[in-house]
């Protein structure tokens, strides 16, 4: 058994498989096939979900995505949880476990229904008008409240322990939609041998015609037609049938997001599939054939559990075998609710009356309804219902010429059903920027001309009787493989036996006779919007939709107003009395219906999140217990802490072996590029600011490279490897930007250079052997190179071996110590690094880390690129003006150095700080100012960029960027911080050995 | 994601590109012949248009080359690209404003 509601027989569950699954703890049964809300219905469960803001009951409203009221959470656990499932797309397994959302304690008894007493308080903008003030109360009070009585499903805490992959594909043709038209459109594109994708929301493919019982479609039943045409669309090579996948958006030059829903509706997934697939798919021209969505009608009352849509209703029985209620009372304002209510007969569900808005209703339905004994009431409406938990009666009333009502009678029934007609779902055709065209005759948007390489087909642009709508399928199947360059689709026609339910319907506020502010009709069941809050808005002077929307939050829930928009235009063009199109309409924007944060994430979660750079040195440093830190994509070490140290003690002990024996460091992170060409000196010199046509081979030069707006862009180390190939050193995050701007400069600015650029950053690793010792630890190791002082000065480089590994060997020092930097090629990084190390030994070697690097630099007063500056320096602020060639005519960036406020005096210049106090470290960031005690806001005369502890020195020390700084030097300023000013004393930016005497050593 | 047609490897998607700009603003042979405004201009000043706007892309994950784009900058829509140097093609919706 699978609930009292189940009829006998048909449907398309499978009725051989029982599905145990629990709601709210209690365990029920269905059928495999059923979705949570057929498998509820079944079981007579009608009540799923408390409103937004007013915590009402709320029930099953819709058959499909659509669905505003039955949200659940599904999952075993946090790490399986997903909130905000629409119940009507859950397909059921076994163990599946769903929760309802919004409610407290329970879904029967919800303390939040407290608000229903305080509903007039609770009008459209409340929030605007009653939280404003006091401004504290926000953070403390309001805010916290809002935040646990509204909002939908919780948000589960663990982390996803589902994984995710992500697709790009690309087809000739994309069909969205699989209901008649789309298929129709699929056979006939197909058959011209173009590459064919179909989507489709649902678990089965098929659309309306799954609801079809009497349709007769080429000599077939519509079911047997259906599956027909999907076993020869997956017998052809071509196509790519995709049921559960959502086009959710529509981005430029016909680029689609799916989202394919692979392992939620088994109960034991494979543990090789992930949970979902996103798939970007470009197409060639796509085929918009996403149906229609039936309109709710407003009425007093009109959100009870039992309330429903009529063709909804339809779907239950017809297609899941499910009987919504025992006695349904209708109320619509089209055909097609009487074909709902004949086959709910059919499927022995007693039909109370059929209420139509309309005055003088006929033609064939009407009249089958009729003969079939179905109280047929013309010119009637709903003025209430009553029921707390699900609806018990109707109140009907005859609708006058006059527009009034007249006395009204109650029935009882456990059903209501509703039909305003049908909305075309031009969502997609909308994201893609085509323009909306309003139809006065259907009272919908359509589509209108086309931006994207697409076209619409079917219901989605406004037709609705079955016969057509295939030939439009196939039309327009045929039409999109032509314009994606192939012949031979078929356009042929369908013979189709079917009755058209024509397209009445109705927009806006059905006429009920209350007093308008004495009920209450849901325009936005999602967002608890009612009439009343629309008509507010309007009255409060809000004439725009877009402003309607916001104010009143209609159109604004996780549904997007699928069901409510068209109404809520209904209702604002009758209250300002000007025709719809000029009500405006509110901009549809991806998603479709929600979607998983995971799909977007994919595999980047974890170590995947971001690509990791790795030296070849970083495995021993890890086995050295190194402490590492990010820079850019790199993992640098940090420091080496030895037992009990923190890391003063390590950044004490690794500066103090520096500078009193060697030190080796790992600079393999810079960046490298390799300058190759008969033109490559003048390149250098166009792009460096330094002079480079003296510079010998065999020695290294310290260049400074601007932009062309004059300020710093990266520095570093060059060796002139030969008169045509220079090898360049930039800082470690910096290479790419360099490497891009001369590719730039190269391309288009003087393409009749002969030279090559090369990036080389992988291609070696970088020790840095540092300290008086260095010389003494790497001349066993070398051959073919003499490091002698005299033949090896500061700044210059060698080509030779090191352990019999080819190297560059530069001399160069950024410790400010006698130095070498040991460039060998990348896969012999390690072993070199190791051979060092041994060989060091006897001398004390110390590895250590950028902490250390950083320090030792300060104390020399080397600046850091994006350290000492920030994009508004200029080499003169950072006192490097030595570095500009100043006999070259042109460099990037030298005409905006002239400019008068690039030489202006009180720029902030580098200059060195020393805490008053030599104890004091200050904080890097840190203000400076002339006077403490002057009242906020204070003026600042600049900033701390570096701060450390000085080892070597005994005290702190700090570089700073000053207005007017050099000629501050000898002046105290102030720094003041939350415990009080801290007075420093500016002086020149270097510590330690300013003649450079140790690095000549 | 844009589709955008490298001259030299054919249609790619955009995330293999990288942005460079409005195109067609060359570096002036001899920059201490101009005046700060002149060279402010060049350095600053963009023509923004709304409409088809020449911009510098690179193919920076394929064939690494600078070509440029005419792109509609209401619709997206790219109306054609051509090689780096080669001059802007002339459109026939091109008003008097695109004539120089
Ligand atoms: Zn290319």
């Amino acid at each position: 058994m699978s609930g009292r509601f189940r009829t006998p027989s048909g449907g398309r569950v499978d009725r051989r498989r029982t599905i145990r699954f629990t709601f709210d703890g209690k365990s029920y049964q269905g059928f495999e096939g059923d979705t949570l809300a057929s498998a509820l219905l079944a079981n007579g469960v009608h009540l799923v979900g408390r409103s937004f803001k007013y915590h009402r009951p709320r029930g099953i409203v819709t058959a499909g995505s659509d669905e505003p009221n039955a949200l659940v959470g599904v999952g075993v656990d946090d790490a399986h949880y997903t909130p905000n499932l629409r119940a009507t797309q859950v397909e059921i397994y076994d163990g599946l476990v769903a929760e309802s959302q919004n409610r407290w304690p329970s879904l029967n008894f919800d303390v939040g229904a407290v608000n229903e007493v305080f509903a007039p308080f609770l009008s459209a903008g409340f929030y605007y008008k009653t939280f404003m003030w006091p401004r504290a109360a926000w953070a403390k009070l309001y805010e916290p409240l809002i935040r646990r009585a509204a909002g939908l499903g919780r948000a589960p805490e663990q982390p996803d322990a589902d994984r995710y992959t992500q697709v790009y594909a690309h087809c000739d043709v994309l069909i969205v939609g699989a209901g008649p038209a789309g298929l129709a459109a699929a056979l006939a594109t197909s058959a011209s041998g173009a590459k064919v994708f179909v989507c489709d929301e649902q678990a089965e493919m098929g659309g309306s015609l799954l609801a079809e019982k009497t349709a007769v479609i080429d000599g077939l039943l519509a079911a047997d037609w259906t599956a027909k045409a999907l076993a020869d669309l997956a017998a052809r090579t071509n196509v790519t049938l995709m049921p559960r996948t959502t086009a959710f958006g529509w981005y430029p030059h016909n680029f689609l997001g799916l989202c394919e829903r692979i392992t939620d509706h088994v109960a034991k997934a494979d543990p090789k599939l992930p949970r979902e697939r996103l798939w970007q798919v470009r197409a060639k021209e796509v085929v918009l054939a996403t149906g229609a969505l039936e309109r709710p009608l407003v009425f007093p009352d009109n959100d009870r559990p039992g309330i429903m849509m009529a063709e909804a209703a339809r779907i239950y029985a017809n297609r899941f075998g499910v009987k919504p209620g025992d006695k349904a009372l209708i109320f619509t304002a089209c055909d097609s609710a009487y074909r709902a209510a004949l086959d709910l007969k059919a499927a022995g569900v007693a039909i109370a009356a059929i209420a139509d808005l309309r005055a003088a209703p006929g033609g064939l339905w009407v009249d089958r309804a009729r003969a079939a004994g179905i109280d047929v009431r013309a010119a009637t409406v709903v003025t209430g219902t009553s029921g707390r938990l699900r609806i018990d009666s109707v109140s009907l009333a005859k609708l006058g010429p006059d527009g009034r009502t007249g006395a009204s009678e109650t029935i009882a029934c456990d059903l209501l059903l509703m039909s305003g007609g049908f909305t075309p779902s031009v969502h997609l055709f909308s994201q893609s920027r085509g323009k909306l065209v309003y139809d006065e005759a259907l009272q919908a948007y359509l589509p209108g001309a086309s931006v994207e390489r697409e076209r619409s087909v079917g219901a989605c642009r406004g037709i609705s009787d079955l016969d057509t709508v295939l030939n439009d399928g196939a039309a327009g199947g045929s039409g999109a493989a032509q314009a994606a360059g192939f012949a031979g689709a078929l356009g042929g026609t369908f013979a189709v036996h079917t009755d058209s339910v024509g397209t009445d319907g109705f927009i806006g506020v059905t006429p009920h006779g209350g007093h308008p502010s004495k009920t209450r009709a849901w325009i936005d069941f999602q967002n608890d919007v009612t009439a009343k809050d629309v008509k507010l808005a309007i009255r409060e002077g809000f004439r725009s939709i877009e402003h309607v929307k916001r104010y009143t939050t209609t159109g604004m829930a996780t549904d997007q107003g699928k069901t409510s928009n068209m109404n809520a235009l209904g209702l604002v063009s009758e209250t300002l009395q000007i025709p719809v199109p000029q009500v405006g309409l509110t901009t549809f924007r991806p998603p479709y219906t929600p979607t998983t944060f995971g799909i977007f994430a994919g595999q980047s979660r974890g170590d995947l999140f971001d690509p990791l750079r790795q030296t070849p040195i970083h495995d021993w440093a890890v086995a050295q217990g190194a402490v590492f830190e990010d820079v850019s994509l790199w993992k640098r070490a940090h420091y080496f802490p030895r037992a009990g140290e923190d890391m003063h003690a390590a950044v004490a002990r690794e500066c103090k072996a520096t500078r009193q024996a060697v030190g080796i460091f790992d600079a393999t992170t810079l960046g490298k590029i390799e300058v190759v060409g008969k033109d490559a000196a003048e390149l250098m010199n166009r792009m460096y600011t330094n002079a480079w046509t003296k510079l010998e081979p065999g020695r290294l030069r310290y260049g400074v490279m601007l932009r062309e707006d004059g300020f710093v862009m990266d520095d570093g180390v060059v060796g002139r490897m030969a008169p045509d190939r220079f090898h360049i050193t930039t800082t470690t995050g910096g290479a790419p930007r360099v490497l891009a701007m001369m590719e730039d400069y190269i391309q288009t600015e003087w393409p009749d250079l002969d030279v090559w650029l090369t990036s080389t950053t992988e291609e070696w690793a970088v020790i840095a052997v540092q300290g008086p010792l260095a010389r003494k630890v790497l001349e066993p190791l070398v051959e073919d190179i003499d490091l002698s002082r005299e033949a090896m000065p500061h700044m210059s480089v060698r080509e030779g071996k090191i352990c019999g590994v080819p190297t560059r060997l530069f001399r160069v020092s950024f410790t400010g110590e006698l130095g070498f930097e040991v460039n060998v090629p990348a896969g012999y990084g390690r072993a070199v690094w190791e051979a060092i190390f041994a060989a060091g030994k006897p001398y004390g070697i110390t590895p250590y880390g950028t902490e250390t690097m950083h320090v030792l630099r300060a104390e020399k007063g080397f600046i850091i690129v994006g350290q000492e500056t920030d994009g508004t320096v200029t080499p003169d602020d950072a006192g490097l003006s030595w570095a500009i060639g100043k006999a070259k005519k042109d460099f990037v960036g030298k005409r905006s150095l002239a400019r008068p406020a690039m030489t202006a005096s009180d720029r902030k210049q580098l200059v060195g700080l020393l805490t008053v106090n030599p104890k004091t470290v200050l904080e890097e960031g840190a203000q400076i100012v002339a006077d403490p005690a002057q009242p906020i806001p204070m003026t600042m005369l600049g900033h701390v960029t570096s701060s450390y502890w000085s080892t070597t020195l005994d005290r702190s020390i700090a570089l700073a960027l000053v207005r007017g700084g050099r000629a501050r030097i000898g002046e105290r300023l102030s720094v003041p911080m939350p415990d009080g000013p801290i007075t420093v004393e500016l002086v020149e930016p270097i510590f330690y050995d300013p003649k450079g005497a140790r690095l000549d050593a | 994601m844009l589709l955008i047609t490298c001259p030299h490897c054919g249609p790619r998607a955009e995330l293999e590109f990288s942005y460079g700009g409005e195109a067609h603003i060359a570096r002036p042979i001899d920059p201490t012949g101009l005046d700060d405004e002149a060279w402010a201009t060049f350095l600053y000043k963009r023509s923004n248009p709304k409409g088809v706007h020449a911009e510098r892309w690179r193919h920076l994950h394929g064939c690494g080359r600078f070509f440029n784009v005419l792109r509609d900058t209401i619709s997206d829509t790219i109306v054609t690209t051509y090689p780096a140097g080669q001059p802007r093609p002339a459109l026939p919706s091109d008003g008097k404003e695109n004539a120089r």
